[in-house]
Parts: structure tokens; C-alpha cells; sequence
């Protein structure tokens, strides 16, 4: 039986499996995903089973992670690395941005670097400072990145074989404070392509869009604002690059009105981008300014504070009623 | 000093040494010959020639107190964890020696640059113990004022102080101060190209900085062997300075090397490492289950290495303190743990609008619109319970 409930976690660890198992030039490697199997073990058991030269404990280096990582890929090995918490992606950011994204346009196509880079994002978790941001609009600012985050166990498994397929380096954004969240994953399904937005509830009167861990809080508040009688479409981005605006597009020319939503500082975010070309597109279809709603020019506070920073249901409640009020 | 600088005159030679000290390495962690040692797991003192250390009974008295009290705030935060009232905790059990024993080689106007789990060294500075918990309770980032103590803020991020600490300490050189800065770090975050980085910047400008790293034996659940196949103490030498490798569980020796390294930093000598040869008693942090990678006879040998059982033996053997100071310092260790309880309990929870403060030192429109929006915001739940 091929479809199976899982938690968000599991569905990362049975797709690194499956990726291990298939081809034998995949590699994991970062800090603690061996015997500990991650801090969050997402890498539980596969070292076990492939063995300390296939699941790679790695020195406590992130830029040593990545660059060494580049090197094997042009070696012909397609490493999958683990950067422990989204705080700790910066001593590598130099390898990814100066080297990783730009090797195949300076080789003029002849390398290719198959890198994925997960990173546990986001907040929620009540953690201590630098283990819940959401630096994801750093990386899909830099051309030769894609940047994804799976926003369900089914995505989470099917997002990550493809990016683990893909010949380009791919940021893979886990939303760690939905490790444990399960659903359905049918691992002999036929995936839809990587990049394409999903419209994971239909509605009339607004659409709201978000991505990996802010996908649940758009539904609940759709489903909050059904029970007051608003109809509100939600639109999975689940691939912040490429930015699926087709898919956007065609929503909000059916609703009218577009709030997107994500953890991120607003400012100079993903949902500026989408803001801008959404108006470019759909200037006369829409009934009220592109909203946005996510976080605050500050740094991610103190986790007695995380409730206030990020956007809960109110939030997009208040941004919803904003819009429709045009 | 342990360690000669050759490795930068006569490059071949190094390369030679390398396959030496290669080997020595598998012999860690039993390869202690060169490891200083001044009071031994049995509570015996010994001689070593170039870190001799007399102090007084009321020293050791103070070395001893300094670490129970420490432990004995270290359980209780743990505790305070446990009990829901902080959301982390990286505990210092077992390095307590390592701590106290650098800790207290300091002067006042030198300057520490902490990681995260330095609550020993904050102690010896002179920070309430009750200010580090604020960023485990998740009320703050750090809470204390860096200059008050010279004590810098908790870094998580693995290595990042340690630059800081020698641009520190090339700011103090500049200055003319006598003053040394003191960073610490673990064999872990020895990893981290910062830290090589710092240790060529300290030693092309012959910084005034002493790296005190403590090898805890683990980085997480990885080994010292997942970072490094020399002994981290060698590693100076190819910078071209001295490293040196101490018993991490012995205050004496510890207090000892870190003082005669400040003194060398401060005398125009420049950087020194010293490698603290110690053990993670505890989990790493507490969110951390050890037995997933660790053996519970790795951690029973190494109680019997405990640095604060073999001060006590000393001090009971040599008759310089007897059951009512233990007894007193009991009562003591009970009153800091209560305070502690005390004060976390009724830490409160930072104003939302804490969210929009200090961004900025000169304020930024951004940030003032934000706020402004927020506030509004915030308002309008009031006026609907109100009914306005
Ligand atoms: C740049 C960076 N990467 C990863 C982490 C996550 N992390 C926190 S502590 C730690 C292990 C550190 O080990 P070590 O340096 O030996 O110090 P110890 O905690 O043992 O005192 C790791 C991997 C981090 N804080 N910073």
C-alpha cells in the first residue's frame, strides 16, 4: 500500500530514504544527522542503514558544509545537506550565494550542481534567538537558486524527491513547527510539477496566498471568515523561486482581492514581489490593494513575544476584513 | 609554554610533526601526557614547572565555593526548565573547574567574550545569575549590560565571538591598555572558519586575546574526533602561537594556565590557547537526549574526574574547612537557588510594543510605522471588548 499518513518529518525522512535507496550518489551530510539522527531527527535511522559514508556527520562548519558539498557535486554526486536551524544558514551564505548559484552561468551550462540545502525555518517553537527565521526571500533575491517549502507531509515527500532530482541547487525550507503535523502521502502517486502554486481551498471573495508553515494558518482563518458568511480562496505558493504567478493570477481575477501571508519581515519580502506583479497583472481586476501580512522590522523577538510577531488567525482576520472593506 | 611556533619558519617540518601528532590523537582521550595538571582526581596536589600556584586556604575556599554555588544554580535552572518556566537550558555541569579556575585569572578590566553556556565565568564577573536566564525564559536576547561586568552577551551562533573578542582585544592594543580579553568556545565550534579566522587576525596583529576552549568531549552528539584528528591545542602552533592543553576539571591548574596567559597577553606577547580537557556531565542542552549517542560508562568515568569532589577532598584532607562551612555553603547553595526560583517566577513577560524598541539606536521611519500600525491595531480588540 503505497498512501500512508505521516507526519511532515516522516515524509522527509522516508523521501531522503527512498533518494538513498535509488541512487547510490545521493548523500546526506550536517551536524548530528547521524547517530542522533538530527536535532529534530528528520535524519533518524538512515545512517544506520546506509552508513557513516552515505549519512555524513559533518564538522560544526556551515560554509565548510556547503563549499564541500559543491566540490562532491562537481565530483558527480548529488549531496543533500542539512543546516541544523535557519539561523545557522549564514556562515554558509557566502558558498551559496557567491559559489553555489552562480557556477553553472560562469561555466556557461556545462556544470551542473545538484545541491539541496534544507533548513528548518520559522518560529512558533519557542525557541531561543536564531532557531526561528525565515530567511527565505535572501535566497530567492540570488538568480541560480530555487527556493520550495512543502506545506504538508505529501508535499514534504514529493518536493524533496524532486528537488534531490533537479540539477540545480535547490533551498528547501522545512516548516519545523509543522514536523509533526501528518497527513496522506501516497509515495506511487505522480507528483505535479515543483514550481506550480496549489489552490488548496476554493473561495470566491478573496484570495489569500502562503506558504510551508503559514498554509494552515490562511485555512483556519478562511475557515474562521466562512463561518461569517466570506467566501476566501487559499493558494499554496508551496515554490518562492520560481513564483508561480499564473496560478495567483488566475485566482485573483476570479476574487478580486489577494492578502499574502508569511512569516518573513514584510518589508522586501516574498509577498512585495508578489504584491507588484500581481498589480502589473491583474490592475483592473482588482477591487483593493494587494495586502500583506508577516512580520515586523525586527529582529525575531524573545519567544514570549513570537505570538505577537507572527501572523496568527487575527492578523489575517484583520487583513482580510481590511481588504474587503475597499 | 607547551608548544613551540616553528610551524610558520620551517613549513617541512611541520608537515612532518603532522603525522605524529596524527597518531597521537587516537590515543585521545587517555593521551594526556601533556596535559597540567596541579590537583589530581584524587584531591592530591602536584608540581608543574612552569604553572606553579600557591594559594592561600581562603582561596581554595572561595575556588570551592564558586563552583558549588554554580553547580547549585545550574541544577536549579535545569529544574526551572523542567518545571515549564524556561523554554531552554545548556547546562554546565561537570565544567565547573574549566569556568571557575578562568574565570577568577581575570582582572577587572579584562574582557570576556562568552558562548552560551559560560554561566561559571558570568558568575566570577560579578552578573546576577538570575540576568542569564532571561533569554532561556524567551523574555529577552541577552539582559544584561555588556560594560557593567565586562562580560559580553551570550553568542549561539558556534564561533562568532571569538572575532569579536580579538577585535576587541586589537582595540585594547591600540589603545595602550594592559587590559587581555578572554573568549571562550567549544572543541566544537573549533570547526568554524571564524575561528581559524580569529586566530590568524589575533596573532598578525599580536592581539592582547587568550581562546579558552573547552573541550566537553562533544559537540552535540558529535565526538571531538567528528572536528579534529590533532589535539586542539596543537592547533596554535601553525598560527604561530602557543596552545596548551589543561586538566579542564582542575580549578587549580585551570586558574593557573588562564593566568599566566593573560599575563603573557597583557605583557605585549600576544594571543595564547589554551584547550580545557573536560567533560559534559549533562545533556547539551535540555532539549538533548545524550543516550542517544553516549554511553552512561563514559559519563561514570568521567564522574570520578569530578572537579568539585577532589577540591573538597583537599580542603578535607589538608583540614582548611570543616562540616560547618560545608554545612554553611549548603545553606547558601539553598538560599541562591530560592532567589533564583524567586526571581524567574516573576520575570514578566516583555510589553508587546517591546517588539519595536532598539532596532535602531538613531530610529528608522520604518520601524515607527510599524509601530504606529501595530498600536492601532492592538487598540481596536480593546475598543470591540468595549463596545465603543
Ligand atoms: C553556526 C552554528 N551552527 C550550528 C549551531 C547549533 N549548535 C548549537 S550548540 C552546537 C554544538 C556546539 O558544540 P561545542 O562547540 O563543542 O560546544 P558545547 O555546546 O559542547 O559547549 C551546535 C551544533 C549553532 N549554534 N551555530
Amino acid at each position: 500500500m503505497a498512501a500512508e499518513k505521516m507526519s511532515l518529518s516522516k515524509a522527509i525522512n522516508a523521501s531522503l530514504r527512498t533518494a538513498l535507496e535509488s541512487d547510490p550518489k545521493v548523500l546526506i551530510m550536517g551536524e548530528d544527522v547521524g547517530k542522533l539522527g538530527g536535532v529534530f531527527r528528520v535524519t533518524d535511522g538512515l545512517q544506520k542503514d546506509f552508513g557513516e559514508d552515505r549519512v555524513i556527520d559533518t564538522p560544526l562548519a556551515e560554509s565548510g558544509i556547503v563549499g564541500t558539498a559543491i566540490g562532491l557535486a562537481l565530483r558527480g554526486y548529488r549531496p543533500v545537506v542539512e543546516i541544523q536551524f535557519d539561523g545557522f544558514v549564514f556562515p554558509a551564505y557566502d558558498q551559496i550565494v557567491t559559489q553555489l548559484a552562480k557556477m553553472h552561468a560562469r561555466s556557461l551550462g556545462k556544470v551542473k550542481l545538484p545541491v539541496v540545502i534544507r533548513i528548518p525555518y520559522g518560529g512558533g517553537i519557542g525557541a531561543v534567538e536564531h532557531h526561528s527565521e525565515s530567511p527565505e526571500a535572501l535566497f530567492a533575491h540570488v538568480a541560480g537558486l530555487k527556493v520550495i517549502s512543502p506545506a504538508n507531509a505529501s508535499d514534504a515527500y514529493w518536493m524533496l524527491q524532486q528537488a534531490i532530482g533537479s540539477d540545480d541547487p535547490v533551498i528547501y525550507f522545512e516548516p519545523k513547527r509543522r514536523y509533526h503535523d501528518k497527513s496522506e502521502v501516497d509515495t506511487a502517486a505522480i507528483p505535479g510539477p515543483l514550481h506550480a502554486a496549489r489552490v488548496v481551498r476554493p473561495g470566491a471573495d478573496l484570495t489569500l496566498a502562503a506558504y510551508g508553515p503559514m498554509v494552515k494558518v490562511a485555512l483556519d482563518a478562511a475557515a474562521a471568515a466562512a463561518e461569517e458568511g466570506k467566501s476566501i480562496e487559499v493558494v499554496d505558493l508551496r515554490s518562492m523561486s520560481p513564483i508561480d504567478f499564473d496560478t495567483i493570477q488566475r485566482s485573483v481575477e476570479r476574487t478580486g482581492r489577494l492578502v499574502v501571508v508569511h512569516e518573513a519581515p514584510v518589508f522586501l519580502g516574498t509577498g512585495s514581489e508578489i504584491a507588484a506583479r500581481i498589480t502589473e497583472r491583474c490592475f483592473y481586476h482588482l477591487q483593493a490593494p494587494v495586502l500583506r501580512v508577516g512580520g515586523f522590522h525586527s529582529p525575531y523577538p524573545p519567544s514570549r513575544l513570537e505570538d505577537e510577531y507572527l501572523p496568527g488567525l487575527d492578523r489575517v482576520l484583520d487583513a482580510v476584513d481590511r481588504a474587503l472593506a475597499y | 609554554m607547551t608548544v613551540e611556533s616553528t610551524a610558520a619558519r620551517k613549513p617541512r617540518r611541520s608537515g612532518a610533526k603532522r603525522s605524529t601528532t596524527a597518531r597521537d590523537a587516537k590515543k585521545q582521550p587517555e593521551g594526556q601526557t601533556e596535559l597540567v595538571q596541579l590537583l589530581t582526581p584524587e584531591g592530591e596536589r602536584v608540581e608543574h614547572p612552569e604553572y606553579a600556584i600557591d594559594p592561600t586556604p581562603e582561596e581554595l575556599r572561595g575556588l570551592y565555593r564558586d563552583m558549588v554555588l554554580t553547580r547549585r544554580f545550574d541544577a536549579e535552572a535545569t529544574t526551572l526548565q523542567r518545571q515549564g518556566e524556561l523554554g531552554l537550558w545548556a547546562s554546565l555541569l561537570g565544567q565547573e573547574a574549566a569556568q571557575i579556575g578562568s574565570g577568577r585569572a581575570l582582572r577587572d578590566d579584562d574582557y570576556v567574550f562568552p558562548t552560551y553556556r559560560e554561566h561559571g565565568v558570568a558568575w566570577c564577573r560579578g552578573v546576577d545569575p538570575t540576568n542569564l536566564l532571561g533569554m532561556f525564559r524567551g523574555v529577552n536576547h541577552g539582559g544584561w549590560d555588556p560594560n557593567s561586568n565586562n562580560f559580553h552577551l551570550y553568542t549561539i551562533v558556534i564561533g562568532s565571538q571569538t572575532l569579536h573578542a580579538t577585535g576587541y582585544a586589537m582595540g585594547v592594543a591600540k589603545d595602550g591598555a594592559d587590559a587581555a580579553v578572554l573568549a571562550y568556545f567549544g572543541d566544537g565550534a573549533s570547526s568554524q572558519g571564524d575561528v581559524a579566522e580569529s586566530f590568524t587576525f589575533s596573532a598578525v596583529y599580536n592581539a592582547p586575546v587568550v581562546f579558552f576552549c573547552q573541550n566537553n568531549q562533544w559537540a552535540i552528539s558529535e565526538p571531538t574526533e567528528k572536528q579534529t584528528r590533532v589535539p586542539l591545542y596543537q592547533r596554535a602552533q601553525g598560527y604561530g602561537f602557543p596552545g596548551v592543553r589543561v586538566d579542564g576539571n582542575d580549578v587549580l591548574a585551570c586558574l593557573a594556565v588562564t593566568k599566566a596567559a593573560l599575563e603573557r597577553a597583557r605583557t605585549g606577547q600576544g594571543p595564547m590557547l589554551i584547550e580545557a580537557f573536560t567533560y559534559r556531565m549533562g545533556a547539551h542542552t535540555t532539549s538533548d537526549d545524550p543516550t542517544r549517542y553516549r554511553s552512561p560508562e563514559e559519563r561514570e568515568l568521567w564522574e570520578t574526574k569530578d572537579p568539585i569532589l577532589r577540591l573538597r577532598t583537599l580542603l578535607t584532607r589538608e583540614g582548611l574547612a570543616d562540616d560547618a562551612y560545608f554545612a554553611e555553603l549548603e545553606r547558601e547553595s539553598d538560599a541562591l537557588a530560592k532567589r533564583v526560583r524567586d526571581a524567574v517566577r516573576a520575570m514578566p513577560d516583555p510589553d508587546d510594543m517591546a517588539l519595536f524598541e532598539h532596532t535602531y539606536a538613531d530610529g528608522h521611519a520604518l520601524v515607527d510605522e510599524e509601530r504606529a500600525q501595530f498600536a492601532e491595531y492592538q487598540a481596536s480588540f480593546v475598543t470591540a471588548e468595549e463596545g465603543i
